[in-house]
């Protein structure tokens, strides 16, 4: 297992060498939406508690860090980590209230939805933040600014954002945090009354998960160059980040990257292909079949059925 | 600040909280009786939307008119999600469930864009050029018109459910679902006239409203959330929560539009929300939360 580990790792380095720029730019996406899935694992995976508003996470870490290297010329390097804790600190605020005050279940998704709402319809309304128009970065290609002028640079950056929380996931699931969490997950009221605490615990990952995905949003910000409210705060880029742990298998070291592997190609594949037509939202379509069918038909997801069929002949 | 703008304000609030009230109500209906929360509530609402529109255009039929038709296609749909789907994952965990219906959500609402296309479309009906005016304030006869028949059919659907047998029956399997089973109710036939009675109240309410909001398909996201947060203030399962909740809500958002900018009246929903999840999340009318 670790060998193949260390050869699809090997692998991931030296495509770029061998494949074209279209396929590196489909590779970022899927290995940036892993990351992201991967952040979101920690909380709505591993401890169960459905967040659809991590969408919040990475505006407020994206603005940080624009509006941090356009008004003060921090680098988004640091920037980033300013993000972050912003994030966090959103994070921290959101958690709070939600598990303080018991809300569970659908209350606590619209809870989190509600905020991240807060935040798009703030975002649109103040033009010290760009307003309805959003912010703009310009391109400099400078690597201290964040901007790389081969596509590679993004491709390495993102790829070290998957592998980096893909470790943290693993060693957290071999660590007593990961225990308490899928402990939570599973029967908190049990949880509880074994002497864990559990508002605690909830909200170290609600924390942890909302600060790695406020880092994600400077990697938005600064490789898309462009930072729209509705797009960046809305409730699909949410959907986008929770369909592919959901996938892949919420709550797994791999869910996450395996669902990215899946989803984004097919997207990537039905937009080319239906937007052509004029189709816009196909894919779309394809994504709500797939939820649907995985809700039905691998309620764990891809991953651990992935692993029983491999058990199943050795 | 001008009382005139105010009263304004809170008449067209008050009226276009019929529809809000019709909508939730559909939705709570759906939740009451079978504890599934219909993600796709706002996008099935966009449907009767189009449909109402595809009946003005095609069709020439007005759609205060061509709402009835609407309800009925709604009733089907929300038949077939259910029958088709909702059955078999009633008694899985909550969150199998939100993921579900977000899946049916996604599923409508680009069907939608596929369809129409992303562009903003609008139904015209000669009703709604007209005014009146009492005083210093104006009445859209169409808002008006919206509003009355949004309650005759809430009004309608409260009479179901209180004098016929199948709208006893669907009370009796939200009060207690296991008692209903023991008395002998048909829990399948009862959950998909839910399913159905609240797509089709969401449909009539979208086809009521087509001609006085402009609509394109990504609307149904932004009318899921009112209608949750609609539900979750009035208490979720509360018809009259439901009610009071929808006309609350366009009172408020309308006042936010007033007194910060239109575009910000939905932080004044939201709001709203946090606050009543946090201090009182079984709803101003609902009995528990959970």
């Amino acid at each position: 297992m670790r060998l193949l580990a260390l050869l699809a790792v090997a692998v991931l380095v030296a495509l770029p060498f061998v494949v074209g720029s279209y396929v590196v730019t489909v590779l970022i996406f899927i290995f940036f939406y892993a990351y992201l899935g991967q952040a979101w694992n920690i909380v709505g995976g591993y401890a169960g508690q459905l967040s659809a508003g991590h969408a919040a996470f990475v505006g407020i870490g994206g603005y940080a860090a624009a509006l941090l290297s356009a008004h003060a010329g921090l680098s988004p390097w640091i920037g980033m980590w300013i993000g972050g804790a912003l994030a966090a600190l959103l994070g921290a605020v959101i958690g709070y209230l939600g598990f303080r005050f018991g809300l569970r279940g659908f209350y606590f998704v619209l809870l989190t939805v509600a905020f991240a709402e807060i935040c798009r319809v703030v975002a649109l309304n103040v033009d010290a933040v760009g307003g309805a128009l959003g912010l703009y970065i310009t391109f400099t290609g400078n690597p201290r600014q964040f901007q790389f002028q081969d596509n590679r640079a993004y491709y390495y950056v993102a790829l070290v954002l998957m592998l980096a929380s893909t470790a943290l996931v693993r060693s957290i699931e071999r660590h007593r945090f990961g225990a308490y969490l899928t402990a939570i997950r599973q029967d908190e009221g049990a949880c509880e009354a074994l002497g864990v605490d559990t508002l605690r615990v909830k909200m170290q990952a609600m924390i942890l998960s909302s600060f790695l995905t406020g880092v994600g949003g400077t990697f938005y910000a600064f490789y898309l160059f462009s930072l729209q409210p509705n797009a960046v705060f809305g409730i699909p880029l949410s959907v986008e980040i929770i369909i592919r742990p959901i996938v892949g298998g919420a709550g797994t070291v791999m869910g996450p990257i395996l669902g990215s592997f899946i989803l984004s190609p097919l997207a990537e594949i039905s937009r080319t292909y239906f937007a052509q037509g004029g189709w816009n939202g196909a894919h779309l379509i394809v994504y709500g079949l797939l939820l649907i069918a995985v809700v039905l038909f691998l309620p764990q997801g891809a991953y651990p059925a992935l692993l029983r069929l491999a058990r199943r002949r050795p | 600040m001008d009382p005139t703008l105010i009263g304004q304000g809170l008449l067209s609030g008050f009226l276009f909280g019929g529809v809000y009230s019709l909508m939730a109500v559909g939705l709570t209906l759906i939740f009451g009786v079978m504890r599934v929360v219909n993600f796709a509530h706002g996008d099935m609402m966009v449907w009767g939307m189009y449909l109402a529109w595809m009946l003005s255009v095609r069709a020439g039929i007005d759609p205060y008119v061509g709402f009835v038709v609407c309800a009925v296609a709604l009733f089907l749909l929300g038949l077939v999600v259910q029958r088709g789907l909702v059955e078999r994952i009633v008694d899985a965990p909550h969150e199998m469930q939100i993921l579900l219906m977000l899946g049916v959500a996604l599923v409508l609402e680009n069907a939608a864009l596929v369809t129409f296309g992303p562009d903003p479309a609008r139904v015209r009906s000669p009703l709604s050029q007209a005014t009146v005016w009492l005083g210093p304030i104006f009445v859209d006869l169409a808002r008006l018109l919206t509003f009355g028949l949004a309650m005759a059919l809430t009004g309608a659907l409260w009479l179901f459910l209180a004098r016929t047998d199948l709208g006893r029956s669907m009370r009796a399997a939200a009060d207690n679902p296991y008692g209903a089973r023991v008395i002998g109710t048909d829990v399948r036939k009862v959950y998909g006239a839910a399913f159905g009675v609240g797509a089709a109240c969401v449909g009539a309410a979208g086809a009521l409203v087509s001609p006085i909001l402009p609509f394109q398909p990504t609307s149904g996201l932004g009318l899921s959330v009112t209608s949750f947060n609609i539900v979750i203030i009035g208490g979720m399962g509360s018809l009259p929560g439901a009610f009071v909740g929808g006309i609350l809500v366009s009172v408020a958002e309308s006042m936010g539009a007033v007194f910060l900018s239109p575009s910000m009246k939905e932080l004044v929903s939201f709001g709203l929300l946090i606050a009543i999840l946090l201090f009182r999340p079984a709803g101003l009318f609902g009995k528990t939360a959970g």
